[in-house]
């Protein structure tokens, strides 16, 4: 089946605005997008770039704005989209080149929300730290987590104040701050209650749509919110 | 344009009639104040306010201020109910109807008989 991509360029090297490049392309319906932008790039036009690794959904690196919502470019098959795809950056970042943006603030803010179980307690020999299946369950979403940006990306809250911590850490700091091995809750809720933390969350729910691990994001943040008003982990 | 869905829908008006409300307390701020000048410069101002275009938009303003108010409470059941997350569209659905409920009859009381006493 022959489909058409609209796929937003830039290259601040060379360009003065980001333009639109229309390419036709012949797939199969089965084909994901990810296909649909290797053919373009190996057999029409090698200038086009974007980020891929696993192909399979689970790096995390091929998020983009698909016909106006933050997708995985692999994980979304042709038939289900419309006839004249339009593929764009995520937004909120410096776009680098075409599809590529500087995902380095992202990154930055991850680390600030201490993404590592932090326990100095010593641990008995031989012995892992325990956990019942109920605790676990606890914090059991946001591992899911891939760190592709399409939830913070697709966040009005974070498109006008790029120092919003955003989604992604929020749930991030959720999978620790409930994980009842971990023991620097306390302080990662302190870092999220600052002002660029959890209450710059408007509740818009674009992450929870945007998310291609299906995590319920406004949940992880809503119970983060929650324990901070509450005090109660 | 990222294509949300209802909650990026009421998160814009919720924005927009929030500095909506904001404008008007200025300029009310503002009108009230022409009091220390004098009555005259008040009652001036005041009978401006009967013009039709003004009749009008306090309904806009009453409008604004109702949704504001009933989505500020949607708003604090999604963060802070349990359930709030599930049923968000839900209540987004409810606030509509308790919109219209509410404004209908108080549209009509204030600007009805101004409107359909120029219509007929
Ligand atoms: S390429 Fe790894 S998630 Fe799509």
């Amino acid at each position: 089946m022959k489909i058409k991509l609209q796929i937003k360029r830039f290259n601040p090297e060379k360009d003065r605005a980001p333009w639109w490049g229309k390419y036709e392309v012949d797939v199969e319906p089965n084909d994901r997008l990810l296909d649909a932008l290797h053919e373009v790039k190996w057999r029409q036009d090698g200038t086009l770039a974007f980020r891929r690794s696993c192909a399979h959904g689970v790096c995390g690196s091929d998020a983009m704005k698909i016909n106006g919502r933050n997708r995985l470019a692999c994980k979304e098959l042709v038939r289900n989209l419309s006839r004249t795809i339009v593929v764009e950056p995520l937004m909120g970042f410096r776009v680098l080149k075409d599809l590529i943006v500087d995902m380095e603030p992202f990154f930055k803010k991850y680390r600030q929300i201490h993404p590592y179980l932090v326990n100095e307690d010593p641990e008995e020999p031989g012995r892992e730290r325990l956990q019942t299946p109920a605790e676990r369950s606890r914090f059991e979403d946001t591992t899911k987590c891939i760190l592709c940006a399409a939830c913070t990306t697709a966040c009005p809250s974070f498109w006008t104040n790029p120092d919003y911590v955003g989604p992604a850490s929020i749930v991030q700091a959720h999978r620790f701050i409930f994980d009842s091995r971990d023991r620097a809750g306390a302080e990662r809720l302190h870092i999220l209650n600052e002002s660029e933390g959890v209450w710059r969350c408007r509740t818009v729910f674009n992450c929870a749509e945007a998310c291609p691990r299906g995590i319920d994001v406004p949940k992880a943040i809503a119970e983060v919110k929650r324990a901070l008003v509450f005090k109660k982990i | 344009m990222y294509r949300g869905g209802v909650g990026q829908f009421s998160y814009l008006l919720h924005r927009v009639t929030g500095v909506g409300i904001l404008l008007f307390l200025l300029v009310h701020i503002a009108d009230t104040a022409l009091i220390c000048l004098g009555p005259g410069y008040y009652n001036r101002i005041m009978a401006l306010y009967a013009h039709p275009v003004f009749k009008l938009s306090e309904v806009a303003l009453f409008a604004a201020v109702l949704f504001h108010a009933l989505n500020g409470i949607r708003v604090f059941l999604v963060d802070f109910w349990e359930r709030g997350t599930v049923y968000h569209k839900k209540l987004f659905y409810l606030e509509a109807i308790v919109f219209f409920v509410v404004m209908v009859p108080v549209a009509y009381k204030m600007v009805g008989s101004f409107v359909l006493g120029s219509l007929f």
